[in-house]
């Protein structure tokens, strides 16, 4: 459900992802005076991806801060600010980094509220680019959402589009618990579409029907949303028609549009860009097996990365699902 | 104290050089000349109490704050009986550090200022407002002790070592952009200064000038691990040199050492002049937690030279040489104290044993479809 609280909403613009983050961030500091925007690089420069461009100059040094280069306390300092009644947006520059301040994250930030029984919440958005295929250097590219999904009181939302990007990242912000907000890294130029120019929020934990199909339902997240799509096209040329679900918020999961969609079709792909064991693609398969058993007409196969490291840049063509194995994979469930 | 059960085999024979080592490292800690200039250890209380020079706290404070010690102490005391009986957790008590966290919580001013605890410090929670009711319920697993009250500036006690410490300065930082009065005192040990989270947040305070005091208990011990295996720096203070701000030590079992010399930090933060480390020399009298034998490690001249600086027997003997109390006002004292404990404790027990549901309420604001559900089925089910 998309909700807009500004009639200029309407009024479209073809940005990219980046782009639209930024818009993001720009109106909802204009908005709410408590929202700050910390991390590394955020400030003059206005980010490595240029997500916070603008702001600094807008906004000052009190509201966009460039912090030490240090994620536990970059994640650990927006609790503080939170309760002492400040909106923070942190950004993480890599989510490869936030392991760096894993403890912050996932054990104390995600847990505010319940391990104060309520006394505090933690209205923290903290922002990460992540997944591969931009040819970036160690630990940039990884696909590490499973480990932040796992985290009781932390949601993990992982927008495709521009609009989703916008939208969500305004829910987020707004949202009273702590939100990690994954942005597809590849997608930040390379994808474009148009955005409604105002105020407007995407609910968390909609998923997003990206192309009607009835053969087989694809399932994926952030930029795979774009290889399933080109999957699905290639799909059509062979007379199968292909569903292709946008999960967008992984936590919360819209469980009942994944049943819903799977339901009408009986088959289903999941692609996830990370390694395959304990993937987020398990959970989604787990879910399906639970609510839409009795309507499948194949097993649901799994398309993910092998279980290794993410590789250098010769190597990441090899490893990062495309296309083609979505494909492959849509036409042998098929076949099962 | 209770006895700790010393065995006969404590101390090995090859141990003895360690414990003298050990023994001079700590006086050293205490007395030692230093290579980074440092300003020297604050002190006004001698072993017996006298004052060795004339310090500012008002007779009628002193005694308050003996009170709150005496009160922790006792607390401890009670619980690590109740735990011995199964009838509470394991818990981490404070002893001998008493001087060190309500020092520290007397100089501030709890309608504005911050206290963030890890587990040892008690003490200086009860002095900052936190109910003793609670802290009974606490030890017993309770969830709703971590509920700080709400117009309690604390935040709930920390198990993950100085995980805290972030968060303080984040706090610290906001209250200093928000213009607002208020500072923070973040309590941790000696241990805690290994950890990352330390040195993130030191770094981050000393840049952002945040309100913040970080009071580090140095009570010689982390678990079994001394201070000399912790870090070769010559004292725990002047890591906050590297961070560009002021380290100091105190004497952490006299609680007139501790009171001026956060005070004096509280002073600092409120002008804007940003982050003191402040390393309270302090003693663990008691135990790591209860499931802990410090009979394995801990040499029984090092406890015992510890003992002779109880901050309580100080304190008790300089309220009675100076004529603020008498032996009969102590002994009135201690049975307030405990019939004060009686009274919470019976209150803790009195409280109703949360609902088996109680821990899906508190994970976000509003359940998503997934947790509802999940809720549903346990009421129904059970866990299973």
């Amino acid at each position: 459900m998309v909700s807009s609280s500004d009639s200029s909403a309407t009024a479209l613009a073809e940005l990219t992802v980046v782009e639209a983050i930024n818009q993001a961030l720009a109106i909802e500091m204009e908005r709410d005076e408590r929202v700050v925007v910390f991390g590394e690089d955020v400030g003059v420069t206005g980010g490595v991806f240029r997500a916070t461009d603008g702001l600094f100059a807008r906004y000052g040094e009190a509201r966009v801060i460039d912090t030490p280069l240090a994620e536990g306390v970059i994640a650990g300092a927006a609790i503080g600010l939170a309760i002492a009644g400040w909106v923070p947006v942190a950004e993480i520059q890599f989510l490869g980094f936030a392991h760096n301040g894993f403890n912050q994250v996932v054990d104390q930030l995600a847990r505010v509220r319940y391990r104060s029984a309520g006394r505090f919440s933690a209205q923290v958005t903290v922002r990460a680019p992540y997944g591969g295929g931009v040819r970036a250097p160690e630990l940039h590219s990884d696909a590490f959402e499973a480990h932040f999904t796992h985290a009781p009181g932390l949601k993990v939302i992982a927008p495709s589009t521009p609009a989703d990007a916008k939208g969500l990242l305004l829910a987020s912000i707004r949202d009273p618990d702590p939100v990690l907000f994954l942005e597809p890294l590849r997608g930040y130029r390379q994808v474009k579409g148009e955005v409604p120019a105002g105020d407007y929020t995407v609910e968390l934990g909609e998923a997003r029907v990206a192309r009607e199909g009835s053969d087989v339902t694809v399932i994926g997240w952030s930029a795979a949303v774009q290889v399933a799509l080109q999957a699905a096209e290639d799909a059509q040329a062979k007379g199968i028609s292909v569903e292709v679900l946008d999960l967008r918020s992984l936590v919360p999961l819209d469980v009942k549009a994944i049943a819903a969609s799977v339901s009408k079709t009986g088959r289903a792909v999941v692609v996830q860009e990370a390694p395959l064991t304990s993937g987020f693609a398990a959970e989604v398969v787990a879910t399906i097996q639970e609510e839409a058993f009795f309507s499948l007409q194949a097993p649901i196969r799994r398309v993910a990365a092998p279980d290794v490291p993410y590789p250098v840049q010769m190597l990441e063509e090899h490893y990062v699902p495309n296309a083609e194995r979505v494909l492959e994979a849509i036409v042998a469930t098929t076949r099962d | 104290m209770s006895p700790k059960g010393w065995s006969s085999n404590a101390a090995n024979p090859e141990s003895t050089a360690d414990v003298k080592k050990a023994a001079r490292a700590a006086s050293a800690r205490l007395d030692g000349v230093r290579s980074v200039p440092m300003p020297p250890m604050v002190k006004y209380l001698d072993q017996d109490g006298e004052l060795l020079e004339k310090q500012s706290m008002s007779d009628e404070l002193a005694l308050e704050g003996y009170r709150v010690m005496l009160r922790g102490r006792r607390f401890d005391e009670r619980c690590v009986s109740l735990q011995r009986q199964g009838r509470m957790v394991t818990l981490a008590p404070g002893i001998g550090q008493e001087a060190a966290t309500v020092g520290a919580a007397m100089a501030l001013d709890a309608t504005t200022d911050w206290f963030v605890p890890q587990y040892r410090e008690l003490a200086g929670q009860l002095w900052h407002g936190y109910p003793l009711r609670l802290a009974f319920l606490w030890h017993v697993g309770h969830p709703i002790a971590f509920q700080v009250p709400g117009d309690l500036n604390m935040l709930p006690f920390q198990a993950a070592i100085a995980g805290q410490l972030p968060q303080a300065v984040g706090l610290a930082w906001g209250l200093r952009l928000k213009r607002a009065r208020g500072v923070v005192v973040a309590v941790f040990g000696d241990g805690g200064t290994s950890q990352g989270d330390f040195h993130e947040a030191a770094n981050l305070a000393g840049v952002m000038k945040a309100p913040i005091i970080f009071l580090c208990q140095n009570n010689g011990w982390a678990i079994s691990t001394t201070v000399e295996q912790q870090t070769a720096s010559e004292t725990l203070a002047q890591k906050a040199v590297a961070y560009g701000f002021p380290g100091i030590q105190c004497d952490g079992n006299d609680l007139f050492a501790v009171y001026a010399t956060v005070r004096e930090a509280v002073t600092r933060a409120r002008n804007g002049e940003g982050p003191t480390l402040v390393e309270a020399i302090t003693y663990r009298l008691g135990l790591h937690t209860t499931a802990d034998d410090p009979t394995r490690y801990e040499p029984r001249e090092m406890h015992d030279m510890w003992v002779d600086r109880d901050p309580l027997r100080r304190m008790q003997l300089h309220l009675v040489s100076r004529g603020v109390i008498d032996r009969s006002g102590l002994e009135r004292m201690e049975d307030e104290v405990k019939e004060e404990l009686r009274v919470a404790w019976d209150e803790a027990q009195k409280e109703p044993a949360p609902d088996p549901s109680y821990y899906f309420g508190h994970v976000h604001a509003a359940p998503s479809t997934r947790l509802g559900g999940q809720l549903k089925r346990f009421e129904r089910d059970g866990p299973g």
